[in-house]
């Protein structure tokens, strides 16, 4: 509809009321009204910006804070995380079992098994302490995050459902280009250290491989 | 007229009446969505939520009808008939075609007004009788406001009738040739502007702004009276948008208007719909004040100056 003889009629008068006075009113109102249905016609054309979520699922950045992921075999019972953690949602339990001695006149090993591993996810609240301290990277965040329950009770995750997670778990982020080494890698490279006594004018390199 | 011919006649304008407001309403939502950047409903019925509105509508029913116990029951009750019948009688005479209509009266322009000027008392009745603060105040600024487009609205179709010289609906498409796009353009802008208000349309939804109001004089309804409102408002845009399609932009008129005529009227209303809606979108909501400036300022002295300039045009070429 071509409406410019009716607002330019209500512009006129509208600008006589600005209480603002002088020239913005003047820029005002009529251009206003044109660019609302410009603004509203353009967006109509391009791309919704709807994600389908139940229908199309949505793509997480790695980092996301889904759910706590357990790689079992890196658990060692330590319990670092079940006393970091603020409120106090993990629950492990664990015994001792003990390896024979491989070498005749050696010594038994003694090995924490994993009896329990248990998130309770209704009292979580996903600071991420136990992965940061974990020091066997058994812990991990994954973006998954469809495992709501309709009991707050359910919301106690094992190890087993804990475990299945680990699928889920995307791989760590490449390092930025001009970043230090690993520490893991930069530990291999290091030149081992020469034995002791092994002579003070000793260069410090081959002797000890 | 036979006994038949009027059952039909009826059933026609009825299933009309169910079906073009459903239609309006959901292009609606589904322009709206994508003028927000949204999708709008996409599930009910399966494919791009074709079937919202008939969900909707199983919603209403399925809801306790409610009267509040203060409230003047009987006018309570009948004030959503009162809104939506009017439409009802408007639509029944709104001409698609040369001679399809389903009364067809000599003067139905004047008989189109009278309707749709009715549909605003219902407003009004709900609000008095919900006894309720906000459903009063809205029912006033309704009335107020109702009474300020009218007379633009009357003027700027007595320019298009006069410029025909019938009151028939289908007198004027007869009369209708394109120059008519730019001679009755103020007019048409009046008329536009004017009809939007009497349906309390966005930017002229004072009567129930919502966040002033609650929902103004539908504030204490439920259920399907409050449905029933609800479909007053899309019958209203459906009537209006056909009204100006028959008036200013020629109805029927067009390519194989003989065969097709009759989808040039609804192509040409659902264009105009389309652009109720868009404005909706657009703008934001006018105060009360501005409102009645804009009426008796700006709308009267156009409409005005624009019958003047129908009547030299008419007195200059007959």
């Amino acid at each position: 509809m071509n409406a410019p003889t009716d607002h330019g009629h209500e512009h006129g008068h509208d600008h006589g009321h600005d209480h603002r006075g002088g020239k913005p009113g003047a820029k005002g109102m009529l251009p206003g009204i044109l660019k609302g249905l410009a603004t509203t016609a353009k967006t109509a054309t391009r791309r919704a910006h709807t994600r389908e979520y139940p229908d199309v699922a949505p793509e997480l950045p790695p980092r996301s804070r889904g759910v706590i992921a357990l790689l079992e075999e890196n658990c060692t019972s330590c319990m670092l995380c079940a006393r970091e953690c603020p409120d106090w949602c993990i629950y492990i339990d664990s015994h001792k079992e003990t390896i024979p001695a491989t070498t005749e006149g050696g010594r038994d090993r003694q090995r924490n098994v994993l009896d329990d591993f248990s998130i309770d996810f209704s009292l979580c609240m996903y600071c991420g302490i136990c992965i940061e301290v974990c020091p066997f990277d058994a812990l991990f965040w994954s973006p998954q995050f469809e495992y709501a329950e309709t009991d707050i009770r359910d919301l106690l995750h094992d190890k087993e459902r804990l475990g299945g997670w680990m699928d889920t778990v995307p791989p760590p982020p490449a390092l930025d280009e001009r970043s230090a080494e690993p520490a893991e890698v930069a530990a291999v490279n290091k030149p081992a250290r020469a034995p002791r006594g092994a002579g003070t004018t000793g260069t410090s390199g081959a002797s000890g491989a | 007229m036979s006994a038949l011919e009027v059952v039909v006649r009826s059933v026609a304008v009825l299933a009309a009446f169910l079906v073009l407001p459903l239609l309006v309403g959901q292009t609606e939502h589904k322009v709206m969505a994508h003028m927000q950047g949204r999708l709008g409903p996409m599930y009910a019925g399966g494919f791009h939520g074709w079937a919202q509105l008939v969900a909707d509508g199983v919603k209403f029913a399925q809801k306790e009808d409610i009267t509040p116990r203060a409230a003047d029951r009987t006018i309570f009750r009948i004030a959503p008939f009162v809104a939506l019948v009017p439409y009802l009688l408007a639509m029944a005479a709104l001409p698609l075609h040369e001679g399809v209509a389903a009364v067809e009266v000599p003067a139905s322009a004047v008989l189109l007004l009278a309707a749709t000027s009715v549909g605003a008392l219902g407003t009004l009745m709900a609000g008095w009788a919900s006894a309720n603060k906000y459903a009063l105040l809205g029912a006033l600024r309704s009335a107020a406001q109702l009474v300020s487009y009218e007379l633009p609205l009357v003027l700027s179709v007595a320019s298009a009738c006069l410029a025909a010289g019938t009151l028939s609906l289908a007198g004027v498409v007869e009369a209708w040739s394109p120059w008519w796009l730019v001679w009755q353009l103020p007019g048409a802008v009046v008329f536009l502007v004017a009809a939007l208000a009497e349906l309390q349309r966005p930017p002229f939804d004072m009567p129930i702004a919502d966040a002033e109001l609650v929902m103004g004089p539908w504030t204490e309804y439920t259920g399907l009276r409050f449905a029933f409102f609800l479909l007053a408002e899309y019958a209203g845009i459906v009537v209006f948008s056909l009204l100006f399609a028959v008036l200013f932009l020629g109805g029927w008129r067009g390519p194989f208007s003989d065969e097709l005529g009759w989808l040039w009227t609804l192509l040409k209303g659902l264009v105009v719909a389309v652009l109720v809606i868009w404005f909706r979108v657009a703008w934001p909501r006018m105060r009360e004040d501005q409102l009645q400036r804009l009426a008796w300022l700006v709308l009267l002295p156009v409409a005005l100056a624009q019958l003047a300039l129908t009547g030299i045009g008419v007195v200059v070429t007959r």
